[in-house]
């Protein structure tokens, strides 16, 4: 026997197999078969939290995801997991588990307990109203006391040791739940030879058949439900998932669940991964998901000892443990009455029921009695006595209708009460696929209404409680379910024989009197897990709280990781009762996934690390590695940011490029560049659409610098043109921009001008590209193609040739990027190394440096070159940028011009492209920094802001730093001086044009 | 998660498609005709119903063409995909159309 509470015999645990586990330091013994929480139960352990505001003690309420108090941290150091239900917690061998939200005594001595005392000034809405007052008492006070105190569990360090996986599964039906209902469902399913999926949380199948003692076809519940499901394995097309939890239900019947595959194994496989996260996309959906018991609110219904009927129920017959020896059982309604025949049965010598309702039936009475159980009918449970146990009962007479009590309090000893006060059907899933829901009176509880997506509820989900019309109402919706995903069907098999009590509903006592009213002398708990009490929601009526959705925020009721289950209903019915309105009317809040919490590496599943994104390299990429560069990401792209040699910094490499490229000759792998090919007879005008400025005229060979503007007018991307015959023309775009000017032409092909005769293609990855650029890059290039005629007089700038480049078929632009002579070779893609290698050996005797991005952005800003996503954000027109040129004044039509020609686009004190120069040549602004008047940092604020710092470098070629800029009217301003606003103070700088190198362009012919 | 019906290549997931707002505004076939304010109509003021509303989306990841659907805003539900240039199929023939 493990713990002075088990049972001699009985229950669902392994009796051979006895396991160790240790409890805030203690070690303790359990059996196979049970869950931390039954484990503890069986030593006694009733005390395992203390409450998240007032710190009082808690114990175990549940014994299932329902559960609101018994949070453990399991595991040590990076697989220690914060949080998990102790209801819900595997007992393995080695499990090591502890209290949270407690100081280092354990919940046994806490030494904040003390907050208890402060409950009187801890009221609903205490965190919005004490935040909203001063900031000083927020940073000094409240929040070093709430950061002690706050949160449960203890969140990992270090990286997760455990691997994760997702998986797709579609499905003709998914049934959710393994108890009596799905499994029905289930069977009757898979006959029709559809591909049936059980999903159930638990280790084991059954669901309630588990927790108490029920017969069907003469067998015990958890026999029949292993028969059932034996059956169901057999089938070809049947997928049984257990310990797994169907957490969301979304759009089109996708569902997804995760699976608990290991954490029940004392020693896991190291090739099974930990948790898998299951998208299942279903013709059919059978929801048979049950229902949870609710607590009775009565004053000071939280005290460790106090538990769940069906709780109690389950830990006799299913774990055999005794959770108490004089037992109270509360309720309202006729189920609860099980558990104290199982109590009594189990060996509890006082069992006393008090029933709220004045009469019961005299067969309950009868067997009661004949039990040797104490009864008494039209009593509640007014108040508790007890510390860390609950020791004694205050029961008090109440009137009919359960809203005042009739006469004296007696104190009853007891170290357990176990209470209902009714269930609620299980309609997370069926809401979060956006069902309505309807209030049913009989029952006292919300039930599935109108469903909007293929769906059944079955069972007690759906409101239906008897066992015997469960299992009829489930298989008929299996068949159902199979015919509609398409499969032909037969009547269900006869239903099992059922030995079960009658169902019966409650008479509905929402909030317990007392003789004082709630929020005098005890506490009425709502939400165990918040600490809600029902004065917290009167108080919110009486501030004038009146929607569930607003009081459920302001008393934080149906917050936390249990969200609600056992407090929601009784929350929006005291609430109801409070505002004199029915049930109904106040309506439910919103149920959102996860159902239960799912842990962060199943989320993520294999999607980490190098698997995150895919990265895209160039051919020439291990030329670069190979060099020791610096990378940096480009979209899914690696560019080469800058090449260091030994002892060099950024800065350092950055200047030695810089200077090689304007004295000597560089070179740069530009095959990221986004290329498209457009083909058609249509292809110019197509251009001329979608460019600002014309091309109609470009002939065959030559190259042309375009901008493109969305409708609005504002500029989106830019990038050469060239064409490479009568009907056939090769776009390049920016390297981010590429998949956005790909999608933004075949929109408009596609949609709006459907008639052109325009073929698009990406062949980005089709060429790897080379640029050679520098005075003595005619040189390089003439060794690279010494069959072809290089020189700028055979070969001017904005053209382009065919050629031959180290023996390989080549396209050469004359484009330049960096305002030097520039020659862009493009090579088939697998090519594109070699040309690189052929590029370098060429350019050995001019000591050619190859230069990465940071170079040719420091070489671009000197010639005022924008880039676009630097120098613009989606608000500057072409004219902003001071190129009125590229924006055709004769075209009727172009995609932006409408936009472009408001008066609006104008206006003189639009921020406008400029140059900036530091009076102190050492100063590198930051770029974003923001430029204001000469003396306005002086001046009082608001501080008026000229503009902003687009790009900023230091230049080697100009000893300098300088910077390009966006400020209000910035051109008709070139040498006056304004003020850059940095942290340190103003820093003057002058208005300088955007083009500070080569202005009159005479290098870019070498 | 929707399955979304591309006309072109069966039902897929919607993961493989983009949104394009509002269908059947075409693009004016003079916009210089228009004062500013119908300009600024024509680019920014866009239908938001209670009810079935016709969207473009593209089959970004598979076909990469253009088409229509109609979806009804509350349910969510997409009731009827249909190609370019072509009418939007009545409200009466549409399946589960009233939820
Ligand atoms: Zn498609």
């Amino acid at each position: 026997m493990t713990g002075p509470d088990r049972l001699r015999d009985g229950g669902l645990i392994d009796r051979t197999k006895p396991v160790t586990f240790t409890w805030n330091g203690r070690v303790l013994g359990g059996y196979e078969g049970d869950t931390l929480a039954s484990a503890l139960l069986a030593n006694g352990v009733h005390l395992v939290a203390r409450s998240f505001k007032y710190r009082r003690p808690r114990g175990i309420l549940g014994h299932g995801t329902e559960e609101p108090n018994a949070m453990v941290q399991t595991g040590d150091g990076n697989r220690t997991e914060p949080n998990p239900k102790a209801t819900v917690v595997p007992l393995v061998e080695g499990l090591r588990a502890k209290s949270v939200n407690t100081a280092k005594g354990g919940p046994e001595s806490d030494p904040r307990a003390g907050m208890g005392m402060l409950s009187r000034f801890m009221p609903a809405g205490f965190y919005y109203k004490m935040f909203h007052g001063s900031q000083t008492m927020w940073q000094r006070v409240w929040e070093p006391i709430i950061r002690q105190a706050a949160g449960w569990g203890t969140c990992p360090t270090e990286p997760d040791p455990d691997t994760y996986d997702h998986m797709n599964l579609h499905c003709d039906v998914l049934v959710v739940g393994g108890g009596p209902a799905g499994i029905a469902a289930a069977r009757e399913a898979a006959k029709s030879g559809a591909r049936v999926v059980l999903a159930d949380e638990q280790e084991r199948f059954g669901g309630r058949l588990l927790d108490r003692p029920r017969n069907l076809d003469g067998l015990p519940g958890h026999g029949w439900a292993d028969r059932e499901v034996a059956a169901l394995a057999e089938e070809a097309e049947v997928t049984l998932l257990p310990r797994t939890t169907v957490f969301g239900y979304y759009d089109h019947n996708l569902l997804c669940a995760l699976e608990r595959r290991t954490d029940h194994l004392a020693e896991a496989p190291s090739h099974v991964t930990r948790q898998r996260l299951w998208h299942i996309r279903a013709r059919r959906v059978v929801l048979a998901t049950g229902a949870h018991e609710r607590p009775l609110v009565f004053a000071d219904n939280d005290r460790p000892g106090i538990m769940l009927a069906s709780a109690v129920a389950a830990y006799v017959h299913r774990w055999a443990v005794l959770p108490g020896r004089e037992a109270v059982v509360f309720t309202n309604n006729d189920g609860a009455w099980e558990a104290a025949h199982l109590l009594k049965k189990a060996g509890a010598p006082a069992v006393t029921i008090i029933d709220s309702r004045p009469k019961v039936s005299d067969a309950l009475k009868r067997d009661a009695e004949q039990a040797g159980i104490t009864v008494k009918t039209g009593h509640a449970v007014t108040g508790t006595r007890g510390g860390k146990r609950v020791t004694a009962a205050l029961v008090q007479p109440v009137n009919a209708d359960g809203t005042r009590v009739n006469g004296p309090a007696q104190t009853l000893a007891c170290d357990l009460i176990a209470t209902s006060g009714g269930w609620s059907p299980v309609v997370h899933l069926f809401s979060q696929s956006r069902g309505t829901l309807t209030y049913d009176d009989t029952w006292a509880c919300f039930r599935p209404g109108v469903a909007v997506q293929p769906q059944a509820s079955v069972g007690a989900c759906n409101g239906t409680f008897g066992l015997a019309e469960t299992l009829a109402e489930a298989a008929e919706a299996g068949v159902e379910a199979a015919r509609a995903a398409g499969f032909e069907t037969a009547a269900p098999a006869p239903a099992p024989s059922v030995e079960a009590p009658e169902a019966t509903p409650p008479v509905p006592l929402w909030l317990v009197p007392a003789d004082t009213a709630p929020g005098r002398g005890g506490k009425w708990f709502v939400d165990f897990q918040n600490d809600t009490t029902a004065a917290d929601i009167l108080l919110a009526v009486r501030e004038g709280f009146e929607s569930v959705e607003h009081v459920k925020r302001y008393t934080l009721a149906g917050f936390g990781t249990d969200q609600g289950k056992t407090a929601n209903i009784n929350a929006l019915a005291i609430l109801a009762g409070t505002l004199g309105r029915p049930i109904p009317e106040v309506g439910t809040t919103t149920f959102r996934a996860p159902y239960t919490p799912v842990t962060f590496g199943a989320m993520a599943g294999r999607n980490l690390g190098d698997r995150l994104e895919p990265q895209r390299l160039t051919n020439i990429h291990d030329r670069h590695v190979a060099l020791r560069a610096a990378f940096e990401d480009v979209g899914q792209w690696k560019r080469p940011w800058y090449y260091p040699k030994a002892g060099e910094d950024m800065h350092a490499a950055v200047a030695r490029e810089c200077k090689a490229t304007r004295d000597s000759v560089g070179v740069l792998d530009a095959s990221t560049l986004g290329k498209i090919d457009i083909q058609g007879p249509d292809a110019a005008e197509f251009l001329n659409r979608v460019y600002t400025n014309a091309w109609t005229k470009l002939a065959v060979g030559r190259v042309r610098y375009g901008i493109m503007c969305g409708e609005d007018g504002m500029v989106f991307d830019d990038g050469t043109t060239a064409r490479i015959d009568e009907n056939r023309y090769l776009m390049t775009t920016t390297t981010g921009g590429a998949a956005h000017v790909m999608d933004h032409l075949e929109e408009y092909l596609q949609t709006e001008w459907p008639d052109l005769r325009v073929r698009l293609t990406s062949v980005t990855e089709q060429w790897a590209t080379v640029a050679v650029a520098g005075p003595k890059a005619l040189e390089v290039v003439k060794r690279v193609c010494p069959d072809d005629a290089m020189a700028p007089a055979d070969f001017p700038f904005l053209s382009w040739k065919t050629a031959t480049a180290a023996g390989i078929p080549a396209r050469i632009f004359r484009i330049s990027f960096t305002g030097e002579l520039q020659y862009e070779i493009n090579v088939p893609w697998h090519h594109g190394a070699d040309l690189w290698d052929a590029v370098m050996e060429a350019g050995k005797d001019f000591d050619i440096t190859p230069y990465g991005t940071e170079t040719m952005h420091v070489l671009r800003a000197e010639k005022g070159f924008i880039i676009t996503g630097q120098e613009t954000d989606g608000t500057q027109t072409p004219f902003d940028l001071g190129m009125d040129w590229i924006v055709s004044k004769k075209k009727p039509d172009f995609i932006g011009r409408r936009s472009l020609f408001r008066p609006d686009m104008q206006r003189p004190d639009r921020k406008q492209l400029v140059g900036l120069k530091p009076e102190d040549p050492k100063v590198v602004l930051p770029e974003g920094t923001q430029i204001v008047e000469p003396g306005a940092l002086n001046r009082p604020p608001p501080v008026p802001m000229l503009g902003f710092v687009t790009s900023s470098y230091h230049s080697p070629a100009l000893e300098s730093g300088f910077a390009l800029a966006l400020i209000a009217g910035g051109r008709d301003r070139l040498g006056e001086t304004v003020e850059a606003a940095l942290p340190s103070g103003p820093v003057t700088v002058r208005l300088h044009d955007p083009v500070f190198y080569d202005a009159e362009g005479a290098r870019r012919d070498g | 998660m929707h399955i979304i019906q591309c006309p072109y290549c069966g039902p897929r997931e919607e993961v493989e498609f983009t949104y394009g707002g509002q269908a059947h505004i075409a693009r004016p076939e003079n916009p210089e005709a228009l004062d500013d304010a119908q300009w600024a109509d024509v680019l920014f003021m866009r239908d938001n119903p209670k009810g079935i509303f016709a969207e473009r989306w593209m089959h970004a990841a598979g076909c990469r063409r253009w088409f229509n659907a109609l979806r009804h805003t509350v349910s969510h539900q997409i009731l009827a995909t249909y190609r370019m240039g072509e009418a939007p199929p009545a409200p009466d023939t549409l399946e589960e159309a009233s939820r």
